[in-house]
């Protein structure tokens, strides 16, 4: 643990006014042809609206998409200038894979810790309908040289070097560059590797599908999220879905694994576009407006694992960054409320849960004297996760900061005692971001 | 929608349609910031006994810039934008004839879109049989006149009650209202003025400037009109509605610089949630119950999942809202209800609605003592027929028929119905309590 620095005390607190989404939509459905910029658009002025920020200038929006092209590459200043906001409100963007939208956030509240801005929305859109088609390496390495050739026939003979397969594009993929396995092929082995059970699975994905039908029943999301394009409610959503249903699916990744394959449609995320945005600001700033705060951003980090060389799963890098984060400020898992785990896979979640209640593991991954710890099942993803909602990659983290603020906010208001929410979300190239948010 | 024999009758067949004597509905001219209050002259006219309250009226009339005749003379070819008919001190029907004989002889000289206001006082207890007659008999005067006036133009009258003075504030917004394309689609209607204090300098431009207002169903149509219409007047708007109607609510707060609140208005929370949203503006000071849903079906066909929603959207939600809104002690608030036409006649297959309606005006009239007790005000405005997206999804035959019934023979405009809530919550009008408005371009229907 000596990597793990000492807490900065004297820096002012990072508050969650609230948060806005638009309804998650299952690829190829509601946001067929609905841009990147549209949706962080449209979260932005339902974000605006509620607070409203009309012609607001805003120290900083903060955000990202993780299928993006690179004409996009002012994504967020776009879609601010798109908006109601000032058009002074400077932006940019950022990119950490999955952990796009929680990476923003970590950005924007250190900048108000700091003092250096006021105000901030953080977010992330993502489309996989709307996503950028690449050409082959060999059409693209032909189009560029001909483009840089002098002469006609220079660039004649560039051009014909192009073969007629080298104009199929490559087909948009969330496949791990140095393994060339897809995300769900390297959870099978992770999953495997931990002997998670299919049915520990199908209730992790039949309780997020309990849980958010419940949560929107209840109206949780009325100040969440505002409709756009018709869909009002997330469409992945099956309020009906049984553990006898799911337990019908067929497996869908680890198939050629020498163990059962346990990963189905049903217990993986499916590909969903949405957007999110969560408003920040300094306490200052927001009880000048009088406007309501939920929730402290108390403290963020992140972690990376190691596993091109098959050391580490490529999702367990959160399992590492927890321990870290709850150490430097003096909390175990038992001061934890809720615990918000993105549910990339049912079987992340539960490798998680499992390393760190792993004595070994603890020990010798973790440089912990002992296991971890256990996480309180009914503390979990209370309110439902990706796997019932979706996964629009960069839009997950504002909608998992925006609940767990409101979570938080509402017990301390029924018990009158502190409530904290841990934020754990996984990303591609082994990445991990988790944060502490605490009510005020 | 679109009315179409409203644009034909006033294209280029607009002869064609005059020599068949078909109905001709004029283009009625509507408010803009800045346009003057009337399209000409206005004549004052009293009968002898009402001719200090005359002179207060025309010096009111001087201070707005207006041209005010006392003569019903005019230059050759000039036409008055508005005659205003001061009856205050008449106690004999006899008294009324003269000066109501030359508001007659002015009106062929009254131009399009012009006006025809009378200022009177209202029936009350106690009054002497014959003082009641000639006061009570202004209002069949004005409905039928403004059943005769045509091009637009319109007949209203302001009734003073409680022994209010003519130059007080609301009587001046009431004059002001009626004679102003504010009050464009209101026609043949009485309204009941009384005591207030008296008329300080407004902006006339900006009467809400300063007030927070909350407008439930909000994200579109009538309630669209509104939230637009407030905040042109300078108010602060939180616009309200159900979820599902969150995007286009959200375009709405962010065209108005306002804030959207999704809320189901049923919901034991309302009240709560929306102080909460109107304070960071600065406090609620006007509140309007515009949300409401029909569920038609003839009552021999009744079921509760048609009854039920409507009386809980339209009536109980907002009883709800208010009663709980005063325990938590807000003050000088002004709440206006959307009532209906159908709530004071009736229509066919609309029971559940008819009585939320009713309902809405009853609530209004008895909620008003208590309204002031606190320094707030409670009113409904009815409209009739407004083309809506909601009324553009009634049978064409229906919509035509529906169009041409009113003495003004067209369908009235969201905005309508927003002018005359603007006027009812606006400060000045604090004299006008427990009443009902219409804005039905004096349908046939009701009174």
């Amino acid at each position: 643990m000596s990597t793990t620095p000492a807490p900065v005390p004297s820096t002012r607190e990072a508050v969650i006014i609230g948060g806005n989404r638009i309804p998650f939509s299952r690829a190829g459905k509601k946001y067929v042809r609905t841009s990147n910029q549209d949706m962080f658009t449209a979260a932005l002025e339902g974000l605006v609206a509620r607070f409203g920020l009309q012609g607001e200038r805003l120290g900083e929006v903060v955000g990202g998409a993780v299928l993006k092209h690179s004409k996009n590459f002012n994504l967020i200043r776009e879609s601010v200038l798109g908006s109601s906001l000032s058009p002074t409100t400077p932006a940019y963007d950022v990119q950490q894979a999955c952990a796009t939208g929680l990476e923003a956030a970590i950005a924007v509240t250190n900048k108000i810790k700091l003092g250096q801005i006021e105000s901030a929305i953080a977010g992330g859109t993502d489309t996989v309908s709307d996503a950028p088609i690449v050409v082959s390496d060999r059409l693209r390495a032909a189009l560029l040289d001909a483009n840089h050739a002098k002469t006609t026939g220079a660039k004649i003979k560039a051009l014909l070097q192009v073969r007629p397969k080298d104009l199929a594009p490559a087909t948009p993929s969330t496949g791990e560059p140095r393994t060339h396995l897809s995300m769900g092929e390297h959870q099978a082995i992770t999953t495997a590797k931990w002997g998670i059970t299919r049915e520990a699975q199908d209730e992790i994905a039949y309780n997020s599908h309990q849980n958010l039908a419940r949560a929107w029943e209840a109206g949780f999301f009325d100040d969440l999220v505002t409709p756009f394009k018709g869909l009002t409610r997330d469409d992945n959503l099956r309020p009906d879905t049984s553990p006898e249903k799911l337990a019908k699916l067929k497996p869908a990744f680890g198939m050629k694994l020498p163990d059962t394959a346990t990963m189905t449609a049903g217990n993986s995320t499916p590909l969903t576009d949405g957007a999110s945005a969560v408003l920040f600001a300094s306490r200052a700033w927001a009880e000048e407006r009088e406007l309501p705060i939920l929730a402290k951003f108390v403290d963020a980090e992140t972690a990376a694992v190691d596993f091109v060389h098959g050391h580490e799963g490529l999702l367990m890098a959160p399992v590492a960054a927890v321990p870290r984060l709850l150490a430097r400020n003096g909390l175990t898992l038992d001061d934890i409320d809720f615990f918000e785990i993105h549910e990339a896979f049912a079987s992340t979640v539960l490798t998680t849960l499992a390393a760190w209640e792993d004595e070994e593991y603890c020990r010798t991954e973790l440089g912990l004297d002992g296991a971890f710890g256990k996480v309180d099942r009914s503390k979990l993803n209370v309110n439902g996760s990706s796997l019932a909602a979706g996964h629009p990659f960069a839009a997950t983290g504002g909608r998992i900061i925006a609940t767990a603020a409101k979570l938080v906010a509402a017990k301390a208001a029924e018990t009158g005692q502190p409530a904290r929410a841990l934020i754990s979300v996984c990303a591609a190239g082994g990445l991990g971001a988790v944060a502490l948010v605490e009510s005020v | 929608m679109t009315d179409s024999y409203l644009n034909l009758a006033n294209g280029t067949l607009k002869p064609v349609f005059k020599k068949l004597g078909l109905p001709q509905p004029a283009i009625l001219r509507r408010y803009r910031p800045g346009s003057p209050l009337t399209v000409g002259p206005v004549l004052v006219v009293s009968d002898d006994a009402s001719a200090a309250d005359a002179d207060a009226v025309a010096k009111i009339l001087s201070g707005w810039d207006v041209d005010v005749r006392r003569s019903p003379e005019t230059a050759e070819g000039e036409r008055f934008g508005a005659v205003v008919l001061v009856l205050t001190g008449a106690e004999t029907p006899v008294a009324v004839s003269a000066p109501v004989l030359t508001v007659a002889g002015t009106l062929r000289r009254l131009a399009g879109n012009g006006r025809v206001v009378t200022v009177s006082r209202a029936v009350a207890d106690g009054d002497a049989p014959v003082l009641a007659a000639t006061r009570g008999g202004v209002e069949g005067l004005v409905r039928s006149l403004g059943k005769e006036l045509r091009g637009g133009s319109t007949a209203n009258g302001i009734q003073l009650t409680g022994g209010a003075a003519v130059d007080s504030a609301s009587a001046v917004v009431t004059l002001r209202f009626f004679l102003s394309a504010r009050s464009a689609y209101v026609d043949g209607q009485l309204l009941p003025v009384g005591p207030s204090d008296a008329a300080g300098p407004v902006d006339w431009e900006q009467p809400l400037a300063g007030k927070v207002a909350v407008v439930t169903g909000a994200a579109r149509g009538i309630g669209a009109a509104i939230a637009r219409t407030m905040a042109r007047d300078g108010a602060k708007v939180v616009v309200i509605d159900v979820p599902p109607a969150g995007e286009s609510l959200a375009a709405v707060a962010n065209e108005i610089g306002g804030i959207a609140l999704q809320l189901d208005i049923t919901a034991d929370d309302a009240a709560d949630k929306i102080l909460a949203a109107a304070k960071p503006l600065g406090g609620l000071d006007i509140l309007v119950h515009n949300a409401g849903i029909t569920r038609d079906k003839l009552l021999a066909n009744m079921t509760a999942d048609k009854w039920d929603p409507v009386i809980a959207v339209n009536l109980t939600a907002q009883l709800q809202i208010n009663e709980r809104l005063l325990a938590a002690g807000v003050e000088g608030l002004r709440i206006v209800s959307l009532a209906s036409t159908t709530g004071l006649a009736g229509n066919r297959g609309q029971t559940n609605y008819g009585y939320t309606k009713a309902g809405v005006i009853a609530n209004a009239a008895a909620g008003a003592p208590v309204l002031a007790a606190t320094g707030g005000t409670t009113n409904a405005v009815a409209p009739g027929w407004i083309e809506t997206e909601m009324t553009a999804k009634v049978p064409a035959l229906t919509r035509t028929v529906a169009r041409r019934m009113p003495s003004l023979g067209q369908g009235g405009l969201p905005v309508d119905i927003a002018e005359a809530i603007s006027f009812l919550a606006s400060e000045p009008a604090s004299g006008i309590n427990g009443q009902t408005l219409r804005v039905c371009g004096q349908h046939m229907v009701g009174k």
